[in-house]
């Protein structure tokens, strides 16, 4: 395969996971916020969003107030922040156009339709029903997209660098998402039931669409440590670091023997894959949970760079 | 000029209602579906097949842009139909034409056989910058130089195709061929299954494979093993990517760009996951001036230094070959009929349309006594820039293009205005004329000449428009030729 | 030295010492070069030796390029960060006043009356021209060439290696390339087939002159390729060394090349050529005839 069509399937892969990470942020977030202050509130809901889409600085060189428009209109339709879901789905597009021929008509036809729905409202979003709206549909797009890619791709390295790509970012927005929170995740800070952060854990909880998930899995009250071993070390847990990099070498192996060569991205993401085996919630909260977040994030950065020349991008 | 001739009623008009009666045989069968149904059935018709261009067809890779609507060029669903016994001449004019192209592009970068005849001067050749120097004694694999070729036809009368126009650089418009037939398919299916005494709709689709085919035909004398072959695209945004992609597509070829590709040790490579992968033939759509810094425009970003270094070392074959527009030229277009019967002995079959060359005096002479009359373009034009359509032309713009005629006769060649044919077209206001041209395809490989049986047909959608630009509002249509039994569709 | 018409004197032993340094801000990649700097033996020169040596890993393929130039491709194997081009060589000179002689000719002569971007008049240019008339096509030729080498001005800081003959013409001054340049454009439009060419000029009053040199060729009835260097108005003499003929500069560049990365490009020459004498010395001994002097010149 053309270095530039594997370069672009991957980034595919990782804008698309982008843009829908940064819907179900948004979609929590919108909950959160309509609780009453005592229960977290607007103003640090919306707050903590731009934390956990790590677009605290550029957000802050805007200028802009920090209010739930200003906010979500930022993250969802600004033209002018890169992270935000329409650059995002522009750039998976772009991407998607230029290798048109690896590509279904049917995943094709979902990213395009992604960008339409996402061009359609503009570059404001006004009140709430709207940006639910816009969240919503967008949503669905990428649903409809992953769903032509699983169903009609061809099990090729054209399907496997695009969700390798989704491999490597779906890691990196749960790790930063844990990390933003990280201090109430904590065990000390525990009065369990009905306080602040309950609502806190639950808004993490549905950012990644794990919050049913998590009662199925643990059948216990949302606790914390649980929420954090759910999304690190639960391979059942589709966002879950470990699910991710399971998924990054299934893929990286696929393609390893594919072209009949293994290089460094191999074994990169075979060792981080067993470092998360090896680990257990409580080791982990013992060495600091902060510390194993900022490490992860950048190993993951280390085998994004890996991919990218092994697979000469 | 007179009324036109028209593909369908031939020389008797229009009726009110169409009767399958009095159509030119070929048509019997549209003319009986047109009979029998409505302006409405016809609109829904028109309406399923934009809708079928919008979601899958042509406007794939830009639906959503800006400036997709522009791109979305209307497509008449009312066919254009060849019969067997017209398209037989057609397709023998075709391949003595190409045939022509091919050995004049050998000749005049090799032992200038023609220009020691003195058929055409000098100077046309030598001084055309389409002339390339970098080709003097090259000699492609297989003797190949025009690959491929759309011839532009237009139609006078019932047995007169004359070309306007040769396309031998980088043709484009066949993926439109290829979608209108699979649109027509959709919406019309029993007609062109169907079978008359004049034969059924002989099959195009097979084109990627006949072109796959012609270019592996071609493999450079340095390739080894079964070739490998690439499309090289200018890049998302050209205005024929859409082509470019389908067309790789549908070979099962990697669809590159400049970027993609470099030359080491004079062999042509392109950067895949997997490392360097040899590249045998190029099928390129990217000029000539765009195909290599090192010796064309420097300034390219296009372009793969050592291109030209990897063809003329044997590692590679470029189709279209580098140097082919002399042959294509406007200057060297009226020189055609002698060109023809130069190399291959023969009259052209296809005429061209006539042209007076005004360098000539005696030329001069007739053109400017004739000048309200006539067509006159510059050498170098294009566009439809520096041009004068006599009868369109007010009495003092005839008087002022006669004043840089006298100036600069030798920049100018001039043409009779032409009667083009026309073709029932669907139009708000039901059917009507509408004028037509055609561009066919064509093949030339190291095993021969295949003329694809059918074509780009080109319909000017403005009453009484003899502009059948796509720039221009043109619109296109299928083209049926078609052909006697059963055999020729095996395949479908 | 003015004139061509030093008589055809005795053979002159030129020695040329020319070595190119390409200077990149960090390492360019995917270096790739045709370079045209290998004589061919003709009636007025006569190669002794000649070498050319890229100091880089890489691909070299020798070539002969459309104008009969014998060129080399070079592909450097990785990225570099400096490439040094090192040209040596021994010519045996003779003045034919500038006559070249016959040669095999690949393009036809009609080419050469062809106008490219680097030789396309202006109107002051081609004004210019239509003033040098004489029923001689020779004497107009000395005409044009001497008129060209009072007009412009010799000047290494006005112009760049992209300038085109109009540009330069206007400025009346340039290098010899300009000047070599605007002589083509002239005299294609005067209907004199021309051509621009690419050497070395080794004076042998002058041994420190910057060795890397251009002239211009004009196609005269009865003569063929006439040799006239209008920089210094003189016809191609016993000190010019003949490399590569073009349409223009960038046509018979001794090294056109093209590279992704490495930033700016510092181009250093050191050049040496001098005239010796004509006889070899009967016991091999050779006298250190080199006289060098390095340039510096900054390039985008």
């Amino acid at each position: 395969m053309l270095s530039r069509n594997a370069a672009n399937l991957y980034w595919l892969g990782r804008y698309v996971e982008r843009a829908d990470y940064l819907c179900r942020l948004l979609d929590a977030t919108i909950r959160l916020a309509a609780l009453p202050a005592t229960h977290g509130g607007a103003g640090t809901a919306w707050e903590a969003a731009i934390l956990s889409a790590s677009a605290a600085e550029a957000f802050a060189s805007t200028g802009r107030r920090m209010t739930d428009t200003e906010v979500s209109r930022f993250l969802a339709v600004d033209p002018a922040n890169p992270s935000s879901i329409r650059c995002c789905l522009e750039r998976a597009r772009t991407n998607a156009r230029a290798l048109r021929t690896a590509l279904t008509a049917e995943t094709w036809e979902a990213i395009n339709a992604a960008w339409l729905e996402v061009q359609r409202f503009g570059t404001s979003v006004g009140e709430t029903l709207t940006l639910m709206r816009l969240v919503e549909t967008v949503k669905q797009s990428l649903l409809a997209f992953d769903g032509a890619a699983h169903r009609n791709q061809l099990r090729e390295p054209t399907y496997w660098f695009m969700r390798l790509g989704t491999s490597i970012e779906r890691a990196d927005n749960t790790a930063r998402l844990l990390d933003q929170k990280y201090h109430i995740l904590l065990p000390r800070t525990e009065p369990v039931g009905g306080s602040l952060d309950y609502f806190q854990w639950t808004t993490i909880l549905r950012t990644v669409s794990a919050l049913t998930a998590y009662r199925w899995v643990y059948r216990d009250a949302v606790k914390p440590w649980l929420v954090a071993d759910l999304l690190i070390l639960r391979k059942a847990m589709p966002r879950s670091l470990a699910a991710c990099y399971e998924d990054a070498v299934f893929y990286l192996d696929r393609l390893a023997l594919d072209r009949g060569r293994q290089g460094p991205a191999n074994r990169l993401a075979v060792a981080g894959l067993k470092r998360l085996e090896a680990e257990t919630i409580d080791t982990l909260f013992q060495r600091g949970l902060h510390e194993f977040l900022l490490q992860f994030i950048a190993d993951n950065n280390a085998l994004g760079d890996a991919i990218a020349e092994q697979h000469l991008f | 000029m007179g009324a036109a001739f028209d593909e369908m009623f031939g020389h008797g008009g229009y009726p009110e209602r169409v009767d399958p009666q009095a159509v030119r045989p070929a048509y019997a069968q549209v003319a009986a579906w047109l009979a029998a149904s409505s302006q409405e059935l016809l609109e829904t018709r028109r309406r399923q097949a934009e809708l079928f261009f919008r979601r899958i067809g042509i406007t794939f890779a830009v639906y959503g842009d800006p400036d997709a609507d522009e791109r979305l060029i209307p497509f008449d669903i009312i066919p254009r139909i060849i019969s067997a016994e017209e398209w037989a001449v057609v397709e023998e004019g075709l391949k003595q034409r190409v045939a022509a192209l091919n050995a004049f592009c050998a000749d005049v970068y090799g032992a200038r056989e023609i220009l020691r005849a003195g058929v055409l001067p000098e100077d046309l050749v030598f001084a055309n910058p389409q002339f390339c120097l970098h080709q003097l004694g090259f000699r492609p694999a297989g003797g190949v130089w025009v690959h491929i070729a759309g011839i532009d036809l237009v139609r006078t009368g019932p047995g007169e195709f004359l070309v306007l126009e040769d396309n031998a650089r980088t043709p484009s418009g066949v993926s439109y061929m290829l979608e209108n037939r699979e649109v027509m398919l959709r919406l019309v299916p029993e007609l062109i299954t169907g079978e008359t005494d004049e034969g059924g709709v002989r099959p195009v689709e097979t084109y990627p494979e006949q072109l796959y085919a012609t270019l592996r035909s071609v493999a450079p004398p340095g390739c080894r093993g079964e070739p490998t072959v690439a499309l090289l695209t200018p890049g998302l945004h050209n205005s024929a990517y859409y082509e470019h992609s389908f067309l790789a597509d549908k070979m099962g070829v990697e669809l590159v760009e400049g970027s993609d590709l470099f030359v080491h040790d004079d062999v042509l490579y392109m950067r895949t996951t997997a490392g360097p992968a040899r590249v045998d033939v190029l099928y390129r759509r990217v000029d000539d001036a765009f195909l290599d810094p090192l010796v064309f425009r420097p300034d390219s970003l296009l372009g793969i230094p050592g291109l030209v270094r990897a063809c003329h070392a044997g590692n590679l074959t470029l189709a279209n070959a580098i140097g082919t527009g002399i042959a294509d030229d406007k200057a060297i277009y009226s020189y055609m009929p002698e060109i023809v019967r130069f190399y291959t002995g023969r009259d052209p079959i296809l005429p061209n349309v006539p042209t007076w060359r005004c360098r000539e005096p005696e030329a001069l002479a007739e053109v400017l006594d004739r000048l309200p009359e006539l067509v006159v373009k510059e050498v170098d034009g294009s566009g439809g820039y520096g041009m004068l359509v006599g009868p369109h032309a007010t009495a003092a713009e005839v008087e002022a293009f006669r004043a840089k005629l006298r100036a600069d006769p030798a920049k100018f060649i001039a043409q009779p205005t032409l009667a083009l044919s026309t073709c029932p077209t669907l139009t708000d206001a039901g059917i009507a004329p509408r004028h037509v041209d055609l561009r066919p395809f064509i093949l030339t490989g190291a095993h021969g000449v295949t003329v694809i049986p059918g074509g780009l047909t080109r319909v000017a959608m403005r009453e009484g428009s003899l502009v059948v630009n796509s720039s221009q509002g043109g619109g296109t249509k299928d083209t049926w030729v078609l052909g006697p039994g059963t055999d020729a569709r095996a395949s479908s | 030295m003015a004139g061509g018409a030093d008589g055809h004197g005795a053979a002159v032993r030129l020695l040329i010492d020319h070595r190119t340094v390409y200077r990149y801000e960090g390492p360019a990649s995917a270096i790739v070069q045709v370079l045209r700097l290998t004589p061919r033996p003709g009636d007025s020169q006569a190669i002794l030796r000649w070498r050319v040596d890229v100091e880089a890993d890489g691909a070299i393929k020798p070539f002969t390029d459309a104008h009969g130039n014998l060129a080399h491709m070079f592909y450097a194997d990785a990225p570099l960060a400096e490439l040094a081009i090192h040209v040596e060589g021994e010519v045996l000179t003779t003045d034919r006043a500038g006559i070249v002689g016959a040669g095999e000719e690949l393009v036809p002569l009609g080419v050469y009356l062809r106008s490219t971007p680097l030789t396309t008049p202006d109107a002051a240019l081609a004004a210019f021209a239509r003033t040098i008339q004489h029923e001689s096509p020779l004497s107009q030729a000395h005409m044009l060439m001497e008129s060209i080498h009072r007009r412009m001005a010799f000047d290494p800081d006005v112009t760049h290696p992209a300038t085109d003959a109009a540009t330069a013409f206007r400025l009346g001054r340039g290098v010899c390339q300009d000047l070599s340049q605007v002589m083509v454009t002239a005299a294609r439009l005067l209907g004199i087939p021309a051509r621009y060419v690419s050497g070395h000029y080794a004076a042998p009053d002058h041994p420190e002159q910057e060795a890397a040199h251009a002239w211009a060729e004009l196609h005269l009835p009865g003569l063929g390729w006439v040799a006239f260097d209008p920089t210094h108005g003189i016809c191609a003499g016993e000190g010019h060394v003949r490399v590569a003929v073009g349409l223009d500069s960038l046509d018979a560049a001794p090294v056109r090349g093209t590279r992704r990365g490495g930033g700016a490009e510092r181009l250093s020459v050191q050049v040496h050529g001098r005239a010796a004498p004509a006889a070899p010395p009967a016991d091999g001994a050779e006298p250190d005839l080199f006289a060098g002097q390095e340039q510096q010149e900054q390039r985008q």
